[in-house]
């Protein structure tokens, strides 16, 4: 197969149809950041749930002297003994990692530290604060454990888990990610549409051409390889675009940005962008050219 | 060469059939022209030979292959054995003369070596010498006709096709147009040609194979046109 002819053949066939190789790098561009941006969402996703979740506790909650109305402490405030029961048996699991104890007062600092600008600080005193236990697990969903074996005992509280509150965070997270692969979805499907309809206006547009070509006796894949090479094509541009689109989301909004004023999370590296990059070009090339293969099959019949 | 045997096409859609249980046999460096009125098969016929149709029933040999039995990929390497020539020249617009004959090379992956050597000797021997660089919109319609004939002859096909190459010219260039493809034919080239032109069929006294309504109604050696229209 001769290269320079199959090659001017592309230039002429991308020129003639330029507005809807236009449309057509457009689309792909969007639709392929869209599955970049999704991919990199959830990796983000699943770096913060990894981080975040090394962190979560649980925390067992113990009745004061201000709870006796609160049915859980019906009993009273917590007793020394009681505490030192709680504690031994939470240092008896094999699940647990660590145990401390937060006293009244250091809930109080706590609280103080966190909420210093607000106007709650001021009334609240050290005696309305709860002590707890805060406890640390090798893997944090087996709070269930630790919940079935301290609710409702005399002294306890509550027992709350955190990853609980966070887990909420996380699924709108991941609910947004769902809504960004399905819009990329529907772009993916109005770029193959565009990519169908360009093959075919520019195989009409040189049937001449490729009448003559088959009757003189060429293959079919060389009638079809300009026109499938064209999509490649314009799908790698578009491809490329959404390459820049990814890097320049990751330079400005992420880098210069968002990790300045939300330094609390760590944001996915160069490495996980630079990683999506190949598949975003890997699928610009050959989803354009597989469309364009069908397209053709059923217009240039040998 | 070329044998039909018992080949009735109907198309979809369609109640009569286009060629109705025609057997004939063309043999090698025959020249055979394809006679009736319009709607008589004609241009069926011809769409068998060069497998753009297949027959609905029986069986067309073209070059020792069974043309109905042909998987559709092997279909090029056939058409690469034959020649065609329309009424209407089939040339592309915005290539020279040269670059429309290079083109049937080309895009069956010929050397470029051999094209460019090739080119200038066909052009040669169908009379357009030295035109090379001409555009096709600045040539006669028998100069057209001839770039036509030189793209389908370029690759020396066993078999040329000729689909009422007159059709548009005058009658004088029509005459330069039979000596050249008789020329052809002397060299060897089967050549099956459909007209309308009774001038010519009868000058030339070649095979003439009639077909009405479908079906064959006059096979002929040295046959003249034969029916008004």
């Amino acid at each position: 197969m001769r290269a320079h002819f199959v090659l001017s053949e592309i230039g002429v066939g991308l020129r003639r149809n330029l507005t809807m190789t236009f449309a057509v790098i457009v689309s792909v561009a969007l639709s392929l950041s869209l599955l970049g941006g999704a991919l990199l969402a959830r990796q983000q996703v699943d770096s913060m749930k990894d981080y975040w979740y090394d962190k979560v506790e649980v925390s067992i909650f113990l009745c004061s002297e201000l709870d006796a109305d609160s049915p859980a402490c019906r009993r009273g405030a917590v007793t020394q003994e009681q505490k030192d029961q709680i504690e031994a048996e939470l240092t008896e699991f094999d699940i647990v990692e660590d145990v401390h104890y937060e006293s009244a007062a250091e809930a109080y600092q706590h609280y103080e530290e966190q909420q210093a600008d607000s106007p709650l600080a001021a009334v609240v005193t050290a005696e309305q604060m709860q002590e707890s236990f805060r406890v640390a697990l090798f893997d944090p969903t087996q709070y269930d454990v630790i919940s079935s074996a301290f609710a409702g005992r005399d002294g306890v509280y509550e027992v709350v888990d955190q990853r609980s509150q966070l887990e909420n965070l996380f699924n709108l997270l991941n609910g947004v990610n769902y809504a960004a692969l399905g819009l990329m979805a529907l772009m993916l499907v109005v770029a193959l549409l565009l990519i169908v309809n360009t093959v075919r206006v520019s195989a009409f547009s040189r049937r001449r051409e490729t009448g003559i070509m088959r009757l003189v006796g060429a293959s079919g894949l060389y009638i079809q390889m300009p026109f499938i090479l064209e999509a490649a094509i314009a799908g790698v541009l578009g491809a490329l675009f959404a390459c820049v689109l990814i890097v320049g989301v990751k330079y400005f909004a992420i880098n210069n940005f968002l990790a300045q004023e939300i330094p609390l999370i760590e944001f996915i590296g160069w490495d996980a962008v630079l990683g999506v990059l190949p598949m975003v070009l890997v699928v610009g090339a050959f989803m354009p050219s597989v469309a364009a293969f069908f397209a053709l099959r059923k217009y240039l019949k040998v | 060469m070329i044998r039909f045997d018992n080949v009735s096409k109907t198309y979809p859609r369609q109640n009569a059939p286009a060629l109705r249980d025609v057997s004939l046999e063309v043999e090698r460096g025959e020249f055979v022209f394809l006679v009736g009125s319009s709607g008589s098969g004609k241009s069926t016929f011809l769409r068998l030979l060069l497998r753009e149709e297949r027959a609905s029933t029986g069986s067309v040999h073209v070059l020792g292959k069974d043309l109905g039995r042909l998987s559709n990929w092997k279909v090029p390497q056939v058409r690469r054995q034959l020649g065609t020539v329309f009424q209407d020249f089939r040339l592309l617009p915005n290539k020279t003369v040269g670059e429309n004959v290079a083109f049937a090379l080309e895009v069956i992956g010929r050397p470029r070596g051999q094209i460019r050597k090739t080119v200038p000797e066909v052009l040669d021997l169908v009379g357009l010498g030295g035109k090379e660089e001409r555009m096709p919109g600045e040539l006669s319609g028998g100069e057209q006709q001839r770039v036509a004939i030189a793209r389908a002859f370029v690759n020396r096909p066993m078999l040329l096709i000729a689909d009422e190459p007159t059709g548009n010219l005058d009658p004088q260039t029509s005459v330069g147009i039979m000596k050249l493809l008789d020329r052809i034919n002397r060299t060897g080239t089967t050549v099956v040609m459909a007209t309308h032109d009774a001038q010519i069929v009868d000058q030339m006294r070649k095979r003439v194979i009639e077909l009405e309504k479908g079906r064959l109604v006059r096979d002929q050696q040295r046959g003249v046109y034969g029916y008004q229209h």
